[in-house]
């Protein structure tokens, strides 16, 4: 018999096929981000030596563990800081952070408005699913007001990061939040930040249906998509200070910044160049 | 292991007269260091200070990091990106980064970390001396590893214990710490640079075989495995997670006994090459007074005093205070009355050497809680009373 060869995912050689299945739970949007993001560099033809991958802690913090890069699964909080030492090092290298809203604006949201600050020249893509999922689906920083989560069993009452008007105060120079159901969108977003740079952030909700939509009764994945298709409107340029999430409210996405300003490296030489003269040896060549 | 000499940019040659903070970076430099990313905190600031400075003419990158957290973390990415990297710190700063020094340990990652303590716990004393991370130095990281700790007692020292921690980091991919303290730090003295050409550098263990074969933790016949950087094609993974030889993480007890036991025996084995110790009239000695840093130049004149008042007293200083010189301790222990062990803390180091002297002497802790130095008088008395 003429048995078919499967055909191979066009993703696949972007991924460590050894290391698949993956520990996502069904239903789970991380893997669809993962998929935006090899799709954009398939689509951009990206030079896979270059790129770089740094995930924290927590479920998108795996994101690491399964693209085939150079990629550092580091420790909770600190995947930017340590894509800045990665940077800084090696700045022909392109960096790319991956991991979640605990992890980028929880423990780590002091790192994320520095690097913001000086525009260091990365990628930060943060799934936000509103809660700490890996612990068990306890309130993050990005949870809304009055969902339910498992220290937050009577509903939350904190108010939540607005993530995109964080990153724009803080200095940001591109900065656009879509949803799992916006996957052609993440793709060219991710293209668009790899080809520029500065520090550009994309936020991406995504559903935790074993967590999050259980805990507050929102049905599976399909149902968070639905709600995602219901209450999403693309605002482009939209004033970031009004894109607060409330609990099942309206989604504000699309790309709210992309303006040009020299990066940390280049402001250091630009800067340093002008006052040492030829005492300074200009640092580094960014691509 | 492959040595070289050093970059002739990087070093400062003549003789100078400069602080142990500044003697840390220039020693740094002359290593080969050229990413220096810290956060300021007293007494060291002065290392952060002449990086900023020296390092542009270098061809270096310097960053000042928006807490210690973010200081450690950058060095690790800093180092997997082919840069020598180190950072400066004092207690507090270094109470920080004790996650990430395990990371750095777990992933194998060469850095430095300057430690110029001051007294503690908490805030405690910022502009006055302590030998009171000691231990942290040691333990301060959840779970079991090894670590280098190596503790400088002059400017001079500074310059070239820092020069020895960047190569002992390199040939066992390890964080080396160099213990200093406000009073060496902040200590003027006569430091000689010498040229470029009469300093040994260790060069990283870069992988040189086919790309496709490349295992980031299988290890080379002396124990230690190759490493690459990133954007050279390897391709490669690497966490904080228990992990094989491919760097992919494997939660379970076999892979758990492997990978930690590999932290610890690339050390342990190979204590007797990192070890170095300074001793002065061992043979025949009464007593032996065992210090490091700055509590060694205290204790000199104690010696002195003790010796002319007819007590045979030796002395053994700690360069090396991580791995500890065990068999040098249990050895010494047998021919001496006692080993008296003065140190600016309630007696950290004190406890080890009481461990290695398995009973066979004495061993006194002469303690004081930072501040300031000891009086030398306190380790005479504590020098004849252990004769008595």
């Amino acid at each position: 018999m003429n048995k078919k060869q499967p055909l191979k995912n066009p993703v696949e050689k972007i991924l460590r096929m050894d290391r698949i299945p993956h520990i996502w739970c069904p239903g789970c949007g991380i893997g669809t981000v993962v998929t935006s993001f090899a799709e954009a560099l398939r689509k951009e033809e990206a030079n896979l030596d270059n790129i770089v991958i740094v995930s924290g802690i927590g479920c998108t913090g795996r994101v690491a563990g399964y693209i085939k890069l150079d990629s550092f699964h580091t420790t909770h909080g600190r995947a930017v800081p340590f894509a800045t030492g990665l940077k800084l090092a090696n700045p022909e290298t392109k960096v790319v952070v991956f991991s979640g809203d605990g992890d980028i604006a929880g423990i780590g949201g002091n790192h994320l408005i520095h690097a913001a600050r000086r525009n260091m020249d990365m990628v930060v893509i943060c799934v936000n699913n509103f809660n700490y999922a890996m612990t068990g689906g306890q309130v993050a920083a990005t949870t809304p007001l009055d969902a339910n989560a498992s220290t937050a069993p009577f509903g939350n009452f904190e108010y939540p990061f607005n993530l995109p008007y964080l990153v724009e105060a803080a200095g940001g120079t591109y900065v656009a939040r879509w949803t799992a159901l916006h996957l052609r969108r993440v793709t060219k977003s991710i293209q668009e930040a790899l080809n520029r740079r500065g520090f550009s952030f994309i936020e991406v909700i995504t559903p935790c249906v074993t967590l999050y939509a259980r805990r507050n009764r929102l049905g599976d994945g399909l149902n968070l998509l639905k709600y995602y298709y219901d209450k999403s409107e693309i605002k482009h340029n939209a004033d970031t200070k009004d894109l607060t999430i409330s609990y099942q409210g309206e989604l504000i996405v699309g790309k709210f910044v992309d303006k040009e300003k020299p990066t940390f490296l280049d402001a250091m030489n630009q800067h340093l160049s002008k006052k040492l003269g030829d005492k300074f040896q200009p640092y580094g060549e960014e691509k | 292991m492959k040595k070289s000499k050093a970059d002739p940019k990087g070093v400062l040659t003549g003789s100078h007269f400069m602080d142990g903070d500044y003697a840390l970076a220039e020693g740094a430099l002359a290593a080969g260091c050229r990413f220096f990313g810290g956060y300021p905190i007293t007494p060291s600031t002065e290392t952060a200070e002449r990086f900023s400075s020296r390092i542009p003419m270098v061809g270096g990158v310097f960053i000042q990091m928006e807490d210690e957290l973010g200081s450690i973390a950058s060095l690790i990415g800093a180092s997997w990106g082919g840069l020598k990297a180190m950072t400066v710190t004092s207690g507090p700063g270094f109470s920080l980064m004790q996650e990430n020094i395990g990371l750095a340990c777990m992933m194998e990652t060469p850095l430095v970390i300057a430690n110029v303590q001051r007294g503690g716990p908490s805030t405690g004393l910022p502009t006055l001396t302590g030998q009171q991370d000691m231990m942290q130095a040691r333990w301060g990281s959840h779970g079991d590893y090894e670590i280098i700790a190596l503790s400088p007692d002059s400017p001079q020292e500074c310059f070239d214990l820092t020069i020895k921690a960047f190569n002992l980091s390199e040939l066992y991919r390890v964080p080396v710490f160099v213990m200093t303290d406000e009073c060496v730090g902040h200590m003027h003295e006569k430091v000689v640079i010498p040229p470029a050409e009469e300093i040994e550098v260790v060069e990283r263990k870069w992988y040189e075989g086919p790309k496709d074969k490349y295992l980031p933790y299988k290890c080379d016949s002396d124990g230690i495995p190759f490493m690459v950087k990133t954007g050279d094609g390897y391709r490669f993974h690497t966490t904080g997670l228990t992990h094989d030889e491919r760097g992919y993480p494997i939660i379970n007890a076999e892979c758990q006994k492997v990978n930690v036991q590999h932290l610890i025996d690339k050390i342990k084995n190979n204590a007797d090459r990192i070890i170095e110790t300074e001793e002065e009239q061992i043979d025949g000695a009464e007593v032996v007074v065992l210090s490091y840093g700055i509590t060694s130049r205290v204790a000199v004149k104690a010696v002195q005093q003790a010796r002319k008042e007819g007590i045979k007293t030796g002395t053994l200083r700690l360069l090396t205070v991580w791995p500890f010189p065990e068999k040098r301790i249990e050895e010494m222990a047998k021919k001496v009355k006692a080993i008296i062990v003065p140190e600016i803390n309630a007696g950290q180091v004190f406890l080890e050497v009481d461990r290695c002297s398995r009973n066979k002497c004495k061993v006194v802790s002469v303690p004081h809680l930072g501040g300031w130095v000891h009086n030398p008088d306190d380790i005479l008395k504590a020098i004849k009373e252990a004769v008595k």
